[in-house]
């Protein structure tokens, strides 16, 4: 049986100069859908994969990783199938030479440990990705054979049927060539802790709080407030509208100024 | 004997290099005294580097014209005492990691196969022995698959070798190598009377003594056509 989560938090430590943290305790609960925000370089992946090794100060950065307010247990570490963390890489082509449907298979019989119900995992995890990605994945292909947005829509989707860890982490998801708002909402049905690094403005305004980096050290904790929210709508509109037109030039048309109304 | 014995094993250029300097920083960082010795066939820089690196007592032996496993049988017993008479307390023993056949742990020693999460999904199926009597499965590059890829070599390296302790390290930053090197330091030291925990190939064969020609016909002893393939899967 899997362990309840409740929250997981981070305790501060430095960055790459030995700067502090200037917010020493930051509490993500059960629910929450935090951005991790700030330049390239700032440390932003560095402070996913504390999260994601449950750091307990032997990592560079010196920072703690408490589990509903504890040290997390070590297997959690020794086993990743066993870990509460689904982290989605950076990663735009898988190096697994199995074919998508005998790996997905796999790793539903590692995760679920019910080898009765990993056909349907596989269907629901191939039905999740297909809506993210606009060409289909074949599941007799090899996994090195998919797209890069083919490769990461999997991994969302993996991570959240297969996977279906109470936090998930997931690293620059807009630089996949999926359809973000959609897969936004499709993770929001599920109920659990979500951490995006982030550049894209929509996901970051979306989130209930923005973790912001410099130069390695965590240099700011903002709560979106009232009228972000409200910006956020507008955002969204924004966003549409920029992925009609990305939609209308892939298909070779003309950009008339029409599909830029409502943006001046 | 009060020395303890780590022999790591691994295909070519997996990082068994980059794991073993990473586990002999930590030695040092506790107090120990390690030794490194590497076997490898006709080419290794690795003693010198870790000699500039740490000041610690190295050095190496090509194998040459003997099966570098067969070499390491032989100079195994010499290795601990030139250990030993160096005031050390842990030898660790690198070996080329060429042949899937046999494997070069010891009794008595930690047995350590260095695998990367990056080089297919039968790899765990295809080196034999050199996985299955390990005591410890280190798994390198985690950082270059994604987590889902980890988990599913994870449990390909299970179906072969249930028994085998696996660790996931980042090699290069050295992320996960504490829990190794504490794992190494907790052995019991080796003893006077080592053995070899595999069988060797069956030796000593027309090929070995130099006959050179292709095809079962040329040759007597051990001999095998095509067509009688009795598999012997080993350990």
């Amino acid at each position: 049986m899997r362990d309840t989560v409740e929250s997981i938090t981070i305790l501060g430590g430095r960055g790459k100069s030995g700067q502090s943290d200037a917010v020493l305790r930051i509490d993500l609960r059960m629910g929450d859908v935090a951005s991790i925000v700030g330049p390239t370089g700032s440390g932003k992946t560095t402070l996913i994969s504390d999260v994601e090794l449950f750091a307990d100060a032997n990592t560079p950065t010196g920072r703690r990783i408490l589990l509903n307010g504890a040290p997390a247990p070590t297997e959690y570490r020794d086993d990743p199938a066993r870990n509460p963390i689904a982290l989605i890489t950076q990663h735009t082509t898988f190096l697994c030479d199995l074919p998508v449907s005998e790996f997905l298979l796999t790793h539903a019989r590692i995760r679920s440990g019910n080898p009765s119900g990993v056909h349907g995992l596989l269907q629901k995890t191939l039905g999740f990705a297909n809506q993210l990605t606009g060409e289909p994945i074949p599941p007799s292909v090899r996994m090195t054979e998919l797209s890069g947005g083919q490769t990461r829509a999997l991994l969302i989707a993996d991570a959240a049927v297969i996977c279906d860890t109470p936090i998930v982490l997931l690293d620059e998801v807009e630089n996949a060539g999926i359809h973000r708002a959609r897969a936004l909402e499709l993770l929001r049905e599920h109920r659990k802790i979500f951490v995006f690094v982030t550049h894209d403005p929509h996901i970051a305004l979306l989130s209930d709080y923005r973790i912001v980096m410099r130069g390695g050290w965590i240099s700011r904790l903002l709560h979106t407030d009232e009228e972000e929210r409200r910006c956020a709508l507008q955002v969204g509109r924004l966003d549409d509208m920029l992925s009609r037109l990305r939609d209308s030039l892939r298909r070779g048309e003309r950009v008339r100024a029409e599909a830029l109304e409502g943006c001046s | 004997m009060l020395l303890k014995l780590i022999v790591c094993a691994g295909p070519a250029t997996t990082g068994k290099t980059s794991v073993l300097r990473h586990m002999i920083r930590r030695m040092l960082e506790k107090g120990c005294r390690p030794a490194f010795f590497k076997i490898d066939v006709q080419y290794a820089e690795e003693d010198e580097a870790l000699a500039a690196e740490f000041g610690i007592p190295c050095r190496k032996v090509y194998s040459g014209e003997l099966c570098p496993d067969h070499c390491n049988v032989m100079v195994l017993g010499d290795a601990l005492s030139w250990a030993k008479k160096s005031g050390c307390d842990i030898l660790l023993a690198e070996t080329a990691g060429l042949c899937l056949r046999c494997s070069p742990y010891v009794d008595g020693g930690l047995g350590i196969v260095v695998l990367e999460a990056t080089s297919g999904m039968n790899l765990p199926l295809k080196v034999g022995p050199m996985l299955s009597l390990a005591d410890v499965a280190v798994v390198t590059k985690v950082d270059r698959v994604s987590q889902a890829e980890r988990e599913v070599f994870r449990a390909r390296i299970q179906d072969v070798a249930p028994a085998v302790r696996i660790r996931e390290v980042d090699a290069l930053r050295g992320i996960g190598i504490g829990p190794l090197a504490d794992h190494a330091l907790g052995i019991p030291d080796a003893t006077d009377r080592m053995q070899l925990r595999g069988n060797p190939p069956v030796g000593t064969c027309t090929i070995c003594v130099g006959r050179k020609d292709v095809g079962w016909q040329s040759h007597f002893g051990v001999v095998r056509p095509l067509e009688q393939q009795a598999f012997y899967r080993g350990e």
